[in-house]
């Protein structure tokens, strides 16, 4: 069922939690809310559900409207970041919760809600855990129980609220890709909150970035990733290293720092936005970008070196990071303490009078000669 | 060997069973509150049985089933129960109330709640009895509708539950503040009636908070004196309470008598808290996954 946000507008007091959030969710796909805390998701998400009344706008489920339908008649499966699990209930009981809650007419007869627990805990890896009560359950048991418990009802929208916020960065990845492969089964259309980019991009069709009570940007997260199309979500986005500097002679200047521009006008300001991945590292200055560092830390851990650098000669307001590949790493072999320049790759450039940047591709033409050395 | 001065590390004590706890003053504070446990509480209840216990064990029988006392243990068990039963429910409502809503005045009525307690029981007596009284505020009223309250045991009642009102109001409105909004909205977003979203959910978090409550206000009941000899009437047979009883025998200086039906009050008063909080740890440990 496909889910059409239109004009929604709430405010909290004097505090505008979202301003006019138009949006359209599409049928069987995972989208997540992305977003600071205060950026309006939350609010967005229990508004969908109907935990919470909008002051202007509607909400569609599959074209009808669901604005003044209570919570409990819009047929959604809500899981809550803290579980919200009823603890004087056994497992078993609060899965089947949804299924007593049903009125006398549609509610299965005993043996058959039974038989749908015991599916659920299947499902959810859990069937030995039935008759424990929820303060006995680790938090990934916990948060498996509470989504089993929220489709029960087959409902035909799940919601949830950071769903994976309380637990450890161990758990949380498994539980995201289970998450992942029911979805890819089930095929219920959901729309999930979270703060973590990593999670957004990694879990789900389409993300929506939301900042202020506004949406920034609606892509996939491969779209997302390779166009950004303001400042905002290009911060939100991972790590950015930023250039910031004045635009002077088909070069974008800042002290000792300068990198070469396509034709951008004279003398206004500019910020050249720079990805870990779209930089690399040579002993020499090359041709477009002359960006002198020196290596303040470097990290093996992972899948790949991660280098943080302090600008020489210039200024940045946070420190610049480099991604490179292990092999990379061993054939340039940098140090601590030495001094290197950055070689620009693909960059994209906010020019002051424009909220959307500009992609520029050098190429490493020059950065594989002067690496190659 | 280096001291400690040379490598900067503090000496290790020696772990002597005393140093295994990190909290300081563990012996000092529970010395403290046993000493003032046995001389508050225990030492009178001691006096008490020793008192008691210069009766035969035949005198002792005669003096607590005596048909009068009999009568009063009868008349203040089920006004007590009456009493902390309907404070169970005003109690629960009054509480809900001062946490769920937000309205003029309720930080006074909040103020209020805890007036039976700050008020000398006496004066709750008499005033109670003044307005449940045959021309009283609320007694000509109640008299045009048949009902008699003052000098009744109705009026007993009456004054048992406005002195242990607050014991269920101060203890079911924490546990309600601390309940999560989110498990019912869990519940209503499965959707549950309101009426389940209560008996399901709130309810049951409210349960053990709630018997303390009653229990709380049950015994107290059983022992309250003040405020019920102005509104009781205090008629033989029909509305004299326990503690009366124990007023009785101290005026005829027969003390023994005295503890020996205080002792009654006291058991029944501790076999009734001990079973609560035997009842209410089973519960407890069940939410907390032991």
């Amino acid at each position: 069922m496909s889910i059409t946000i239109d004009q929604i507008s709430k405010n909290f007091g004097g505090f505008q939690a979202l301003n006019n959030v138009s949006l359209d969710i599409p049928e069987g796909q995972l989208t997540a809310l992305l977003g600071p805390s205060g950026s309006g998701k939350t609010t967005l998400l229990r508004i969908i559900a109907g935990l919470e009344s909008s002051d202007s706008g509607r909400i569609l489920f599959g074209g009808d409207d669901v604005s003044q339908l209570h919570v409990r008649d819009r047929n959604i499966g809500f899981v809550f970041q803290h579980y919200a699990l009823f603890r004087h209930l056994t497992v078993a009981e609060n899965i089947a919760f949804g299924l007593e809650s049903l009125p006398r007419k549609q509610r299965p007869s005993k043996p058959d809600i039974r038989q749908r627990v015991a599916r659920l805990l299947e499902m959810i890896q859990l069937p030995e855990l039935a008759k424990r009560y929820p303060a006995q359950l680790s938090g990934g048991q916990k948060q498996r129980v509470a989504l089993a418990r929220a489709l029960a009802t087959q409902p035909r929208i799940l919601l949830l609220d950071e769903p994976f916020g309380a637990l450890d960065a161990k758990v949380r990845k498994d539980l995201r890709r289970w998450l992942r492969a029911l979805h890819d089964e089930y095929h219920f259309t959901s729309i999930f909150v979270t703060h973590d980019q990593e999670e957004a991009l990694e879990l789900s069709d389409q993300v929506v970035v939301m900042s202020q009570g506004k949406v920034e940007q609606v892509n996939s997260p491969t779209g997302l990733y390779a166009r950004p199309e303001s400042r905002f979500v290009f911060d939100f986005l991972g790590h950015v290293n930023v250039l910031a500097g004045v635009v002077k002679g088909q070069k974008l200047v800042q002290g000792d720092a300068w990198v070469s521009l396509p034709a951008v006008r004279n003398d206004q300001e500019a910020q050249l936005y720079l990805r870990p991945h779209e930089v690399q590292l040579a002993r020499t200055p090359c041709a477009q970008a002359k960006l002198p560092l020196r290596i303040e830390a470097i990290s093996l851990i992972g899948s790949e070196v991660r280098i943080e650098l302090a600008p020489e000669g210039w200024q940045s307001d946070e420190i610049w990071e480099i991604g490179m590949s292990h092999a990379e790493f061993a054939r340039q072999n940098p140090a601590r303490g030495e001094f290197w320049y950055a070689v620009p790759g693909v960059g994209h450039l906010f020019v002051a009078d424009s909220a959307q940047p500009r992609t520029i591709d050098w190429q490493y033409t020059e950065a594989a000669n002067a690496s190659s050395m | 060997m280096t001291t400690s001065a040379q490598t900067g590390v503090a000496p290790v004590r020696r772990l002597g069973r005393r140093h295994k706890r990190v909290l300081p003053g563990f012996g000092l504070s529970l010395g403290i509150s046993l000493f003032f446990v046995s001389l508050v509480l225990l030492l009178p209840m001691t006096g008490l049985v020793v008192e008691a216990s210069g009766m035969t064990w035949d005198q002792f029988w005669f003096t607590v089933t005596d048909p009068r006392v009999v009568e009063s243990y009868k008349v203040t068990l089920w006004t007590a129960l009456a009493a902390s039963l309907f404070n169970g429910l005003f109690g629960l409502l009054l509480a809900w109330v001062l946490v769920r809503y937000e309205f003029p005045g309720k930080r006074l009525i909040d103020a209020v709640v805890d007036l039976p307690f700050a008020l000398p029981t006496a004066v709750a007596g008499i005033t109670l009895a003044t307005l449940f009284s045959q021309n009283g505020w609320y007694g000509q009223w109640l008299a045009k509708a048949g009902l008699e309250v003052a000098f009744t045991p109705l009026g007993i009642v009456v004054a048992m539950a406005f002195t242990s009102i607050p014991f269920v109001v101060r203890t079911v409105q924490p546990v309600l503040e601390e309940l999560s909004p989110a498990d019912e909205e869990a519940a209503v977003s499965l959707g549950a009636s309101d009426g389940r979203v209560f008996r399901k959910v709130i309810f049951p978090s409210l349960w053990p908070a709630m018997v303390t409550g009653v229990a709380l206000s049950f015994t107290r009941s059983l022992g309250e004196f003040g405020a019920i000899i102005f509104i009781a009437g205090n008629t033989p047979y029909v509305s004299e309470v326990t503690s009366l009883m124990i007023f009785i025998r101290l005026q005829e200086y027969d003390y023994a008598a005295a503890s020996a039906i205080a002792a009654m009050v006291l058991l029944a008063s501790l076999i009734l808290l001990f079973s609560i909080n035997l009842w209410q740890g089973r519960y407890l440990r069940r939410l907390e996954g032991r």
